[in-house]
């Protein structure tokens, strides 16, 4: 049992809670994740990443979409219910050092996973720039959060309700163009079509580029298998061998597809992601 | 395997039982040798394909009493050494022929602790069973007494009665054990420590317990609520749970001992990392893990459609890989799930199936259709990256290997095509890694399996490991005989440790 601590609504669809969990906030780091249930006898179980952690109050912050079922009983839940079933932190720790110029990218709800290893990823020293993008201005959150920490942000709309109006691939490419601004590194966590956008565009200028995959899960603990992925020649199980990966390697069509797994036949055709229909289609427009 | 109706069994049993029971004279050693083996009544094909409930009925008493006279109390009983755990035997079969139900249960917990889920999933044809006397004088091991389900039949005796009566609590030590996994190897040593007086905690990654017994082995062979019985028992005598508790990494393995004060730990965290064919398409939509399947159906109710949250694949045309108990699990399963067709397909022949001979008999009648001789080349799929067939190879048994198994070969050009929605890999387990990748200090194998010693203790001081981790996947008997002997040496660890 997890005691909700607060509650807020971040965007249209985004809400952003602090959980009680002790344990967690003594063991958990950045890029890791945990694995809730908003019923025990017949939930879900869903992983959401651990978007900042206090020792105040012992509690873990979760920032999470409503695009389903279970995402949104958990909207529904309230400051003093408790969740039935948490448990984590899993996944491994986001690899932190000094690279140098790091680019973090943050699409969509991405930015939430986004912000505790921008953080690290400073607290080592690194020069971060930090890319946020989303469909419009309401749909931005963290942008305070993320402006104290970057050395520069650079915000990106696709209707140019804010910031520029811009895919987060263009600032990317312009960054890896001019050899005075290249990355060391580059963090790309948002829709998977975002992500493969990403390193596709990094790829190029051999800007090392790591993504964070949200593929399904049920254990989380390697037990299952559901959450693999093929990583160049080899298959990873993302809940023990990730979440991150190295973008370049990654097959991302399979991982979409699997993780339409459950989609109806009919229903995949009337959902096609419409946030990723349109990044396509706008992807190739500016090639 | 016959057809028989329960109705038609226990008419026939009734004549035997007569028969035997109201004789003045005892019966005679080659008469008991020809009484007829009892056959499991169990729930009609047509109607157990759509439904969960447990297959296999259990004995009346007739038939219990009936079989227990079949054994012939040999002086020296081969099928008690076959035994993982040694149970007596004649005695507590003695004990069920003279309708003494009580005082067999009570022979049978003098060496084991989960009778009732034993006796329902042991592999008895290749343990207890595989010597009989009975089964030997009749030329088939089928034949021999049936050891498991009289087993069965008495635990689910003493659960009926609700007499079930928590083993005694020695005082208070103010030892404190950590159990990691509460699969029967966990749950066995939580028994025995506890009833030593030490405080034990069971952590377990998951939101229920019971391990493999609860999530891979489904509810139409081994009913949860047994499980929860075994698990109240053990709560009743004192022993704690923290479910949704991952040790490496919620807490780090030896930070039990440093941070928690725990003084003994033990390791039963299982056989949980499925190996796939490493054969072009296993990433398709539609190709799962037997655990990935089975753990959806079982532990997060796929089955219960108009309740459960976790999603549903639905299936019309189904493939298993393999030939094990976990194989025709699934197979099963995907037929209560509504699958038209559904293969097995098995490298090897039938002879060779690790599966129990009675889950392929029942697979059999539930329609599953077996393709021997036959193994998967490539699973294909169309432009949305979903399954739609399977590439086949054929086989025939070559030259015997080195375990003397004939070994199968392929037949050159022999593919051909399997239309299919569906793939089950169910080609066995690895030893799961997230315990000794966080813990450095513990030695393991090539294979990844805890090294213990003949105490079953780990490279660590006061750190024990058994069942699954240490064997490889193996038995539930097997586990918890590893278990009773991890307990008995962390009993004795805790005794000199002061
Ligand atoms: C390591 C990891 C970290 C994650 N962190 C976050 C986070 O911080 N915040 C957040 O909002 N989401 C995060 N996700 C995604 C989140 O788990 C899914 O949104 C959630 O499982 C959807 O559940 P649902 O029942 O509401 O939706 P469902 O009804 O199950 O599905 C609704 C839609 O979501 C898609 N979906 C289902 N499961 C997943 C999944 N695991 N990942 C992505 N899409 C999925 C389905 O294809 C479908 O289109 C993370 C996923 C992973 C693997
Ligand atoms: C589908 C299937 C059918 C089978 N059928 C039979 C059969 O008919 N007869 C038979 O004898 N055997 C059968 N087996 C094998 C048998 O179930 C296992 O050998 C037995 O359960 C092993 O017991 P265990 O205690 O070692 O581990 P498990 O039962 O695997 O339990 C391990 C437990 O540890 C938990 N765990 C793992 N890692 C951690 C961690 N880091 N922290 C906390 N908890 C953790 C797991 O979640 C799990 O609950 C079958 C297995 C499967 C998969
Ligand atoms: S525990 Fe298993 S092997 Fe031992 S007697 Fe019972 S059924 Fe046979
Ligand atoms: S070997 Fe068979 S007949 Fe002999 S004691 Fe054991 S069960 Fe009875
Ligand atoms: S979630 Fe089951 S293996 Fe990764």
């Amino acid at each position: 049992m997890a005691k909700i601590l607060h509650k807020e609504k971040l965007s249209a669809d985004v809400y952003l809670m602090r959980v009680h969990a002790p344990l967690i906030v003594e063991e958990r780091k950045a890029g890791q994740f945990i694995i809730l249930q908003t019923d025990e006898e017949y939930g879900e179980r869903i992983p959401l990443t651990i978007a900042d952690a206090s020792e105040e109050d012992d509690s873990i912050t979760l920032i999470f979409q409503v695009v389903g079922k279970t995402t949104t009983e958990l909207s529904r839940f309230n400051v003093g219910d408790d969740l039935p079933v948490l448990v984590g932190p899993l996944g491994l720790p986001t690899h932190i050092k000094n690279f140098g110029k790091v680019v973090c990218v943050g699409g969509g709800i991405g930015v939430a996973p986004l912000h505790p290893i921008a953080h690290a990823l400073k607290a080592a020293g690194n020069e971060v720039t930090t890319i946020i993008g989303a469909r419009n201005k309401e749909l931005i959150i963290l942008e305070k959060e993320m402006e104290t920490i970057a050395d520069k942000l650079i915000i990106c709309t696709d209707d140019g309700s804010y910031g520029r109006k811009a895919l987060v691939t263009e600032p990317l490419e312009e960054l890896c163009k001019d050899e005075a601004t290249k990355p060391d590194m580059v963090i790309a966590i948002g829709p998977p079509i975002m992500m493969k956008f990403c390193s596709l565009t990094t790829k190029p200028y051999n800007v090392f580029t790591q993504v964070s995959l949200n593929t399904i899960m049920v254990d989380g603990t390697g037990m299952c298998g559901g959450c693999r992925v093929n990583v160049g020649d080899e298959v990873k199980f993302v809940c023990v061998e990730g979440p991150e990966f190295d973008g370049h390697l990654v097959d991302f069509d399979n991982m979409m597809a699997r993780l339409s797994s459950y989609k109806g036949i009919e229903e995949e055709a009337a959902h096609k992601c419409y946030v990723d229909k349109e990044f396509e289609a706008k992807v190739e427009e500016t090639k | 395997m016959s057809h028989l109706t329960q109705a038609e069994i226990s008419e026939q049993v009734k004549i035997i039982f007569d028969d035997i029971f109201n004789r003045t004279e005892p019966l005679k050693k080659k008469e008991q040798l020809k009484i007829p083996p009892q056959m499991m009544p169990a729930q009609d094909e047509n109607i157990r394909r759509h439904n969960l409930d447990e297959v296999a009925v259990g004995y009346s008493v007739e038939q219990a009493r009936v079989e227990a006279m079949r054994c012939i109390q040999c002086a020296k009983p081969s099928c008690i050494a076959d035994c993982p755990v040694e149970i007596n035997i004649p005695g507590f079969i003695l004990s069920i022929a003279e309708n003494d139900f009580q005082n067999a249960i009570d022979i049978i917990k003098e060496t084991s602790l989960l009778p009732s889920i034993c006796g329902r999933v042991c592999p008895q044809e290749t343990q207890c069973q595989i010597s009989c006397a009975t089964g030997l004088f009749n030329k088939d091991v089928d034949k021999a007494v049936a050891i498991g389900r009289l087993e069965r039949f008495v635990a689910d005796w003493e659960r009926e009665q609700g007499t079930i009566v928590p083993p005694e609590v020695k005082p208070e030590t103010g030892k404190k054990v950590a159990i990691v996994g509460s699969g029967p190897a966990g749950l066995v040593v939580a028994a025995d420590v506890r009833r030593e007086g030490h405080e034990v905690t069971v952590f377990e990654a998951f939101h229920k317990l019971g391990g493999v017994m609860r999530y891979g082995i489904p509810e139409f062979r081994l009913p949860n609520s047994i499980i929860d019985q075994e698990v109240s028992t053990l709560e009743k005598m004192g022993v704690k749970f923290q479910k949704n508790y991952v040790v490496g990494r919620t807490r780090k393995l030896l930070d039990l001992m440093k941070k928690d004060n725990f003084d003994s730990i033990f390791i039963g965290t299982g056989a949980g990392l499925p190996m796939f064919m490493g054969i072009e398409g296993e990433n398709l939509v539609g190709v799962f893990s037997a655990n990935e399947y089975l753990t959806r159906a079982n532990l997060m109710k796929a089955y219960d459609e108009e309740h459960s949250d976790t999603p549903f694949y639905h299936s019309k045309n189904v493939a298993v890989l393999g030939g094990g108990n976990v194989a025709m699990d699934s197979a099963r399963m995907a037929v209560r799930l509504g699958a038209e067709n559904v293969y097995v397909v098995y490298r090897r022949t039938e002879k060779e199936m690790p599966a129990r001979v009675e889950e392929v008999a029942h697979a059999k009648e539930e329609g599953i259709q077996f393709l021997f001789l036959q193994n998967a080349k490539s699973i294909k799929g169309n432009e949305k990256g979903r399954v739609t067939g399977m590439e086949c190879l054929r086989y025939e048994l070559g030259e015997p290997d080195d375990s003397g198994r004939r070994r199968p070969v392929v037949i050159e050009g022999s593919e051909f095509m399997l239309e299919l929605d569906t793939v089950i890999v169910a080609i066995g387990n690895g030893s799961n890694p997230l315990v000794s990748q966080t813990t450095p200090e513990l030695v393991v194998n090539k294979w990844g399996n805890l090294i213990v010693d003949e105490k079953m203790k780990t490279s660590v001081d006061g750190v024990y490991a058994g069942g699954d981790i240490v064997l490889g996947a193996a038995t539930v008997i097997l586990a918890m005989g590893e278990g009773r002997k991890a307990a008995a040496a962390i009993n004795e660890f805790l005794i000199n440790s002061n």
